[in-house]
């Protein structure tokens, strides 16, 4: 399975017209306990890089943007009642929602994990 | 800038790979394994703070007579030897300066504690208020642990020994620890049975190191620290009270002494006579979103107030928050609505403390 990565942390994993989004382990890091995510709503449409939810940690709110346009069509319902899910599996049980209908050529302007690891240790 | 302060413990913050911050002029650290998991061990066992940054001032002389007796909010000569008491330093307007704790150690002996960011101006504050006695700022040579949680007590007292075991609530005695002078008090910030280890600085080291050695004892960090204060309610200077705000809008006047005279009395005579404009308030949101400081708060689409601390409280499961409103909104039961940008939350006006569960007076 493909995993890119974007500038604001997000990550997206593409299979079989299916793009899994989540936010990256460095995130979920920086962020600390997460206490509440805002799940999109199920059929909501959105643009690439545009809001797609919000989270929130002890420390901070912050906003999740969308790795490539396309349409809500499952959420992480489990988020709900078990938000420090993000923490434990930020890329794979933690996962905040699928996005189906995008355009494959969006991914490419976004980060391969290679690049996406010297992206954040240029952060640092 | 001002280059940040270290506590005599940094060298061990780092080896348990803490994340540090500044807070209050302080390199402090602001959570070890993280905030959730050390509020948990506090509520449930015992955890440890480095509060080396707060400041403390001792007072030798005769209280009425130095002027000490009128400088605060509340009678230091009605504090009996070997309790503590909390109150206010006030401007000439009534505005609040500091919220600290005084000691009484002796008939002729005072420790006051008081919050690090303010240490300067507080001891400014206090020594031009005096007309005797010796009043000097040990903060440098003095460090402070506090150990606070359910079994804070027994942990203790194995380090210390069995003396500190009878410490009711807001007393304190004297008692060496390893070889120093020092003074346990039974105090806290957490809503939780707990103390307050004041010792010589160049101690702190060793008695936390030792304290750790107890398995049922972790490191906590600041992080923790303010939810569990905003659990049980209380005030953070610097964000829920400052020198605009009186303790009569903060809610505080069971910390005012009316029958004596204080720095500001006439001020909130004054405030109190014509009425308050604004007044704290207690709310919990209905859902796991956290209201922070500066969100907004509306009531019925009228922007009411602004909200000063808030947080996710683990023990409630929902935010919590504290904020300055209208008086006439501070009524158990308005229903409110936080808002900041795109952000908003249900909530209703509650009583305080919001966690009632503590082990605080056990």
């Amino acid at each position: 399975m493909d995993i890119f990565f974007t500038k604001e942390h997000e990550w997206v994993k593409v299979k079989e017209g299916i793009a899994a989004v989540g936010i990256s382990d460095f995130a979920a890091h920086q962020l600390g306990d997460v206490t509440f995510v805002e799940l999109p709503q199920m059929g909501k449409t959105v643009k690439q890089f545009s809001v797609l939810a919000s989270i929130e940690s002890v420390k901070a709110a912050s906003d999740i943007y969308a790795p490539v346009s396309g349409t809500v069509t499952k959420v992480n319902e489990v988020l709900d009642e078990r938000p420090e899910i993000v923490n434990e599996s930020p890329e794979d049980a933690g996962w905040i929602a699928w996005l189906e209908g995008f355009d494959p050529a969006e991914l490419n302007g976004l980060m391969t994990r290679e690049q996406y690891e010297d992206y954040v240790k240029g952060l640092a | 800038m001002e280059s940040l302060k270290n506590t005599p413990l940094c060298r061990e913050h780092e080896r348990l790979k803490a994340l540090m911050a500044p807070f209050g002029g302080w390199n402090m650290p602001i959570q070890y394994e993280g905030i959730l998991a050390e509020h948990r061990w506090c509520r449930e066992k015992a955890a440890l703070f480095d509060i080396c940054h707060m400041g403390e001032f001792l007072f030798t002389g005769d209280i009425v007579a130095s002027g000490l007796e009128e400088v605060f909010t509340f009678s230091v000569t009605s504090i009996p030897v070997g309790r503590s008491r909390y109150g206010f330093l006030l401007n000439e307007a009534g505005g609040v300066i500091d919220d600290l704790i005084v000691f009484r150690l002796a008939e002729d002996e005072a420790m006051v504690v008081v919050n690090a960011a303010t240490i300067d101006k507080d001891f400014a504050a206090i020594a031009g208020r005096l007309s005797g006695g010796e009043f000097r700022n040990i903060s440098a040579t003095t460090g402070k642990l506090d150990l606070q949680g359910p079994l804070s007590r027994e942990i203790l007292a194995a380090v210390v020994g069995p003396e500190i075991t009878s410490i009711p609530y807001f007393k304190c005695i004297k008692t060496p620890i390893l070889g120093a002078d020092a003074i346990v008090s039974r105090t806290g910030y957490t809503g939780e049975l707990g103390y307050e280890v004041f010792l010589p600085a160049e101690k702190t080291v060793e008695l936390w190191n030792r304290l750790l050695e107890d398995s049922r004892v972790r490191p906590a960090g600041l992080g923790a620290r303010d939810v569990l204060r905003l659990e049980v309610g209380y005030s953070l200077y610097g964000s829920d009270i400052d020198e605009d705000t009186t303790p009569l809008e903060a809610g505080l006047e069971a910390f005012v002494n009316f029958d004596k005279t204080f720095v500001g009395k006439e001020a909130l005579l004054a405030q109190r006579a014509a009425g308050l404009t604004r007044a704290k308030v207690a709310f919990q949101v209905t859902s796991r979103r956290s209201p922070r400081h500066d969100y907004e708060i509306y009531c019925k689409d009228e922007r009411v107030g602004t909200v000063t601390s808030g947080v996710f409280s683990p023990m409630l499961g929902c935010g919590i928050g504290i904020g300055f409103v209208k008086p006439e909104i501070a009524t158990f039961g308005t229903p409110l609505t936080i808002r900041h940008e795109q952000v908003s939350m249900e909530a209703t006006v509650v009583a305080l403390p919001f966690y009632r569960g503590g082990s605080l007076r056990r």
